[in-house]
């Protein structure tokens, strides 16, 4: 399969990155750092013992206007695409965000507004390449208004929503959209972060995720215990959310 | 940033702010100290005192480059041994020296300056890294090799992480014929035919080790199992071993009793009768041969809360079987809880200005922590210094400093040299305040 990854460099980018090429898939990796960049496609190059290390650009969720340009020479270098990987977005803690409204509105606007540019148009060069799958990285804080992640947690049910309907529009077409909700996984996103129980690694999550794509999945919880943790969480009242401090 | 206790592999900890992340350029600009997976068993990898920072390397884990031509590898420092065993095995290529678990990181293996079965022939990790890439305290990133600032870079080899952070390590992996091990063990019943037998398999066999039981006593003292081993040269049509999965953890600490000298004497029984009296020969993957308690996560955990230490030191060779016997014999004396002994033959010391091994004996003995592990150790540092010997800081969290001066008569020289590149200590650890008199 022809791949790109937006957010390669990092944490479950890094580490989805690493089970694609693990099984022969050619990958384009997008990012914001030229040299991050360099790192993760030599990381890849030995790893997946490549004859050469796999193609990177420069891309910036903060900033919409490259989106297209940025996605067609990808799927030039590649000469095709079958799967494209979203896992790049802004995090910070409610308690970050309260302190600082300019992150909270960057937040907002890159993790809704211009991740759903970036779908808009990877979702036309998939179809235009005759269908493929869409995956991106949402996130459990979405499944239910939570005190704790009230702005990072919005904006991910906003994704989540309309990965569902981009899923319905296509599917027929032959565009599958993935949501993945991961629960608390430690990468250098949650570094920092008191890990709570079922805390996850980067690399489950990755082969978790990959099976999903291979099923034709349309929505995946990493790791597996969190689709019942949620499903718990989205059944209790309001009165027991409200007291809760998570 | 929250506060959490953080502990070596001994399960002793001290509460400080343990900060991670994928970039080491970014992360080591403002710590105290690096450390990898906490594998050191004692307080090497600690913050020197309560609150301090240190960074966590083990998301900086990227492979930068491997030349198959010649086996040189190039990787961040946080990158595990359990992921080169397992991208590179199957290749055909392996660690030349491999410490007793792969859940080490390959900075904690410069920092440490390892050594393996393999001493008496390869001697340490050390002798097989061309490059360093180290942030010294002042925050400038140095290149050292053996050839390029030799002083910093023989320093840090062995140097505890105290010289600089470890950003990248160069090193040469070594080619392997097989992935597999021709492996052989013999049970001796005492331990002068141990050391005997462990002596004399050295000249022909690459990796040694023997176990023994350090609870029997009488005539059963030092009796034993060596194991040897070398690469297959023939797999008989297997293909690569499979990593083993790992057996559910150790769910919690088990009570500090169930470990005592009748449950332990009963277990070393059971490998010793177990093992027969006959040589076995079998073929057996690297993941059992060198890495054989890896499955079973958080092992540590049997000791319970109060912890334990590994008391390892190394005998000069012209006292070497002598010292063997004696420590056995104070150790039964004592009526030490010596619940894991491991006898290793070494080879000739290293270039790492702190490196370990030295050509002779050196024992490794898994203590409990009770009250009477200072004076146990005090104890043993004073009779391994009557015979010039020197302990192991990877496993260290009791030896004095007046101690650890008289044993390490390198130890000024390698001083002077962190002095150069770090004048006020600002790179410290909870051990080098202990040891090295650092400010807390």
């Amino acid at each position: 399969m022809n791949c790109i990854v937006l957010g390669a460099t990092k944490g479950m980018g890094r580490a989805v990155s690493r089970a694609l090429v693990a099984r022969g898939d050619r990958l384009c990796l997008l990012g914001r750092n030229q040299e991050d960049l360099n790192r993760t496609a030599q990381d890849l190059h030995v790893r997946g013992e490549l004859t050469t290390a796999p193609e990177t650009l420069l891309c910036d969720l903060g900033d919409p206007d490259t989106f297209s340009t940025v996605l067609d020479a990808a799927v030039t270098a590649l000469g095709g695409v079958d799967l494209m990987v979203v896992t790049a977005a802004v995090f910070a803690t409610q308690d970050g965000l309260d302190q600082d409204p300019g992150l909270a509105r960057r937040l907002m606007q890159t993790n809704f507004v211009n991740t759903i540019e970036y779908c808009e148009h990877a979702s036309q060069l998939l179809l235009s390449n005759g269908g493929g799958t869409l995956c991106v990285f949402s996130s459990v804080a979405g499944d239910r208004g939570r005190a704790s992640a009230r702005i990072y947690g919005s904006a991910k049910a906003g994704l989540s929503t309309y990965l569902e309907a981009l899923d319905h529009r296509y599917r027929r077409q032959g565009l599958r959209v993935l949501c993945v909700k991961p629960g608390f996984i430690r990468t250098s996103m949650t570094a920092g972060l008191p890990p709570p129980p079922f805390a996850g690694n980067a690399d489950d999550v990755a082969g978790r995720v990959i099976r999903a794509i291979d099923r034709g999945d349309s929505v995946v919880y990493a790791p597996a215990i969190w689709r019942w943790i949620m499903l718990v969480i989205r059944l209790l009242p309001r009165f027991i959310m409200r007291r809760s401090n998570f | 940033m929250s506060e959490q206790l953080i502990s070596g592999w001994g399960r002793v900890g001290v509460v400080g702010q343990q900060i991670s992340s994928d970039d080491l350029f970014g992360l080591t600009q403002d710590v105290s100290l690096c450390r990898g997976l906490g594998r050191s068993y004692g307080d090497s990898s600690l913050p020197a005192s309560p609150g301090m920072r240190v960074a966590c390397t083990t998301l900086a884990d990227r492979l930068l480059h491997f030349d198959p031509s010649n086996g040189r590898l190039r990787v961040e420092s946080g990158v595990s041994l359990r992921t080169l065993v397992r991208l590179l095995l199957p290749r055909g290529w392996f660690v030349p020296v491999t410490p007793g678990t792969s859940d080490v990181t390959v900075g904690g293996m410069v920092a440490a300056d390892v050594h393996g079965k393999n001493h008496h022939i390869d001697g340490c990790f050390g002798s097989y890294v061309d490059e360093l890439l180290v942030r010294v305290a002042d925050g400038r990133v140095i290149t050292c090799g053996p050839a390029n600032e030799p002083d910093l870079f023989w320093a840090t080899i062995g140097g505890m992480g105290l010289t600089g952070h470890i950003l990248e390590v160069t090193f040469r992996m070594s080619r392997i014929p097989s992935p597999w091990i021709t492996a052989e063990s013999v049970r001796l019943d005492g331990i002068d035919t141990l050391l005997d037998e462990l002596h004399q398999s050295s000249s022909e066999w690459p990796f040694t080790v023997a176990w023994v039981d350090g609870l029997a006593a009488g005539t059963k003292l030092g009796r034993g199992i060596v194991y040897k081993g070398r690469w297959s040269e023939q797999t008989f049509g297997r293909g690569s071993p499979m990593e083993p999965n790992r057996v559910p953890a150790v769910p919690f600490d088990l009570p500090h009793w169930a470990l005592n000298r009748w449950s332990v004497g009963r277990f070393n029984d059971g490998i010793y009768l177990n093992h027969g009296s006959r040589t076995r020969a079998y073929m057996q993957s690297p993941y059992e041969f060198f890495y054989p308690l890896d499955s079973i996560g958080n092992w540590n955990r049997v000791y319970g809360r109060r912890g334990f230490t590994q008391y390892q030191c190394v005998i000069p060779e012209r006292h070497g079987q002598e010292g063997m016997r004696q420590l056995l014999q104070y150790l039964s004396e004592k009526h030490a809880n010596a619940f894991l002994c491991v006898i290793k033959n070494c080879g000739d010391e290293g270039h790492g200005m702190l490196s370990f091994p030295l050509s002779g004996m050196s024992a490794a003995i898994d203590l409990p922590i009770d009250r009477d592990t200072q004076g146990l150790v005090d104890f043993f540092n004073e009779w391994a210094i009557g015979l010039g010997g020197r302990i192991y800081l990877a496993k260290d969290a009791f030896t004095r400093a007046e101690h650890f001066k008289v044993m390490e008569p390198r130890l000024p020289q390698w001083e002077s040299v962190r002095r150069q590149w770090d004048p006020a200590h600002r790179i410290r650890s909870a051990q080098s305040v202990r040891i090295f008199g650092d400010p807390e």
